[in-house]
């Protein structure tokens, strides 16, 4: 027998009479966590408390963010990486959340990839992910970090590690960074309501960019809003500016602190992605530029500096000179990725599993034995990226 | 002592979760009910509700969340309540748990089991009887294992939640009672990727394995032959020398499986007796398998099921050339 309360729920006692009721959206009051507006007014009261090197680390990581992306899409134009997806438009949304971040926790993400730098992870690696070399990955695992390809499909494995940090006792907690287009998959679904249901220590951190490649948040859902989903699943949940690192950092932390005592959190980052899904993507055959032009207007890095500049610290940043030396990681990481040296197809059958199998091992010698004596084959194979 | 596949099932469990406290069980209807089939029956009482786990009714968050939990360093051995049930979670097996090592470079892995019954024979409707071993066995770095006998059973199962890699672990259910074996009550292994020679011939072999071997072993025991019968016992990766050296042995072949013929594990079992046995052939190696349909519901099965003189006409054939 179940050792269990019963399970009526208390607010089955309230019944109503007469018209029947439905519950509607509507009935939900779905605001949005501001700190500073977007003409750069806020009041002193909500401003997080973080010292003056907080407030500049900040902003250092969004400048990161933005070079990085900006690098990237120059050498892919160039031929040097397969694809890359920018994160312009991103940075408050993507800094604000991972700056909350410990060392310990794990982190699962999507569309988010200087949070990896945060925790670490050498630019170089970050430069092989993206050219289809595993070293990136296995680099990120270094870090606790991973990034999913797979839409929604990290969501279970983040509540899996959210519940191994809740039977060692660890503290830490487990983060999926996922998009607008995840929250429609069943994976996210299953995901979020079991963490939900087993109370394990999970954030799902959700960057509503407004576009899963061509479909935009409209059509991704009836939902009014992405962070009322988690309410469905007895998670509290937070909706907040995801163009106000400010708003973002103050939401995530103390979402972190909720998580850390055991209640799973949904948070939703209305943030908007600039450029587009990837490199092989084009963005003008499904939005207009009115839109983009709009969103320009509300750069996160804009409205952080004219919070800044109020504050009187923006004199103490040499913005350039920040640039320059991004500019100078990025151009070393590069060197480094173009020094990785091609591989031979062993590499191919290495960790499929611990130990080869002999099905495996035997594609492998019959394949080796095939390049010895064609080594014409070698002419087809490619192993740096076009672009 | 003498146990039933099913009870074997649980041996294994309480023997595990004795000596490793990383091994953590969960599923639907595990703990408190104890399982559908009574698998993970007492586990609750004895290891208590943080390591044996009822779950919400949700096989991607079951197999993902089993996943997570071994990337961080548990041994997690998740159980589907019916193999008809696991293709939601088809997605996390082939996605995350069969490539976190590769993707990572053995940074991470996934040393995991996911538990499920399958195979018909046991009057159920739509969904409850599936034998899709051959889809799973196409996962390069998922191990497919598939018992016969309890003492198998309890030794296979210790193996497959110590592997490093993760195991789909497939219960035939159609035999989870109906017989009992001498299961030693110490800790034993049967290693995976091991065939097993179940009888001794010389004329044809019989390769097979999970809920097909009692037939396929009547059907051997029926014929007017001296028929070799090798129990597959580890699908993938699969023991091809053994079958091999039965074929070279006696030169003629018969497959016989419960899932649909097309694209089959039998079609696999074929081809890999023809790269290495082909010039022992006397005769084109058999096929005995479910048809390329939806397994029947309760009323039809027994035309879909593989039964012993389906077995013993294909034995015949391979023996009339």
């Amino acid at each position: 027998m179940s050792e269990n309360e019963p399970t009526e729920h208390p607010a089955n006692a309230t019944v109503s009479a007469g018209e029947p009721r439905f519950l509607t959206q509507d009935d939900l009051s779905v605001d949005t966590h501001q700190v500073v507006a977007p003409d750069g007014s806020y009041d002193s009261d909500d401003v997080p408390d973080l010292d003056d090197e907080q407030f500049r680390d900040l902003y250092r990581w969004m400048l990161t963010d933005r070079v990085f992306s900006k690098r990237m899409v120059s050498i892919q134009r160039r031929g040097e990486l397969g694809t890359f997806g920018s994160t312009r438009g991103q940075e408050a949304s993507i800094i604000g959340s991972a700056y909350t971040l410990q060392p310990d926790d794990w982190l699962y993400v999507g569309r988010a990839w200087t949070p990896m730098f945060m925790r670490g992870v050498p630019m170089k690696d970050m430069i092989l992910f993206w050219r289809g070399i595993e070293e990136g990955q296995q680099s990120f695992a270094d870090h606790n970090c991973q990034i999913a390809i797979s839409i929604g499909s990290h969501l279970p494995l983040v509540a899996g590690l959210a519940w191994g940090m809740d039977l060692s006792g660890d503290d830490a907690i487990a983060t999926a960074y996922l998009g607008d287009g995840a929250t429609s998959t069943g994976a996210a679904h299953e995901a979020i309501n079991f963490a939900g249901a087993l109370d394990v220590p999970a954030l799902f951190y959700c960057q509503n960019n407004q576009y899963a490649i061509s479909l935009s948040a409209d059509e991704q859902t009836g939902a009014n809003t992405l962070a009322q989903k988690a309410l469905a699943y007895g998670m509290d949940a937070i909706r907040v500016d995801g163009q106000d690192v400010l708003a973002v950092y103050e939401a995530v932390s103390e979402a972190r602190e909720r998580v850390r005592n055991g209640e799973p959190v949904f948070v939703e980052s209305v943030t908007y992605r600039m450029d587009a899904h990837t490199t092989s993507d084009d963005p003008t055959r499904y939005r207009h530029d009115e839109e983009v032009e709009a969103w320009e207007d509300a750069d996160p890095l804009e409205r952080y500096r004219e919070f800044l500049k109020a504050e009187g610290l923006w004199d103490h940043i040499d913005h350039d000179a920040i640039v320059d030396e991004i500019d100078a990681e990025f151009d070393a990481a590069l060197e480094e990725a173009n020094a990785f040296e091609e591989r031979g197809v062993e590499e191919t059958f290495a960790h499929v599993y611990e130990e080869l199998p002999p099905d495996l091992q035997r594609q492998f010698e019959e394949f080796s034995d095939l390049l010895e004596r064609r080594p014409e084959l070698y002419d087809y194979i490619e192993q740096r990226p076009k672009g | 002592m003498q146990a039933t596949i099913v009870e074997a099932v649980k041996d294994a469990l309480h023997t595990e979760m004795a000596a490793d406290d990383d091994v953590v069980v969960f599923g639907e209807d595990v703990a408190e009910s104890g399982g559908v089939f009574r698998a993970t029956d007492g586990l609750l009482e004895e290891f208590g509700e943080d390591r044996v786990v009822d779950t919400p009714l949700s096989e991607i968050a079951i197999v993902g969340a089993a996943t997570g939990l071994a990337m961080y360093g548990y041994r997690p051995v998740a159980e589907i309540q019916f193999s008809g049930f696991l293709p939601p979670a088809f997605d996390q097996l082939v996605t995350n748990a069969s490539r976190i090592r590769w993707r990572t470079r053995g940074a991470l892995s996934a040393p995991m089991v996911v538990r499920m019954p399958y195979g018909a024979g046991v009057r159920a409707l739509e969904h409850h009887s599936e034998s899709m071993e051959g889809a799973y066995a196409h996962i390069p770095g998922l191990k497919v294992v598939a018992p016969s006998t309890p003492h198998d059973t309890k030794g296979l199962l210790l193996a497959s939640i110590r592997d490093p890699d993760p195991v789909l672990f497939m219960e035939p259910k159609r035999i989870y009672r109906s017989f009992r074996d001498d299961v030693p009550e110490e800790d034993y292994e049967v290693p995976l990727g091991e065939a097993a020679v179940r009888r001794e011939g010389s004329d044809v072999t019989v390769v097979s394995w999970g809920s097909m071997m009692p037939p396929t072993l009547e059907a051997a025991d029926e014929a007017d032959a001296d028929v070799e019968v090798v129990d597959l016992r580890t699908i993938s990766p699969m023991d091809t020398e053994t079958i091999v050296e039965s074929v070279k042995k006696t030169g003629r072949a018969v497959v016989v499986h419960e899932g649909p013929r097309s694209h089959g594990v039998g079609g696999d079992i074929v081809a890999r007796i023809n790269d290495d046995a082909l010039m022992y052939l006397e005769a084109p190696v058999e096929r005995v398998t479910g048809f390329d349909t939806p397994v029947p519901l309760l009323s039809m099965e027994d035309y879909y099921f593989p039964h012993p003189p389906r077995i013993l006409d294909a034995i015949e054939d391979a023996l009339s050339v």
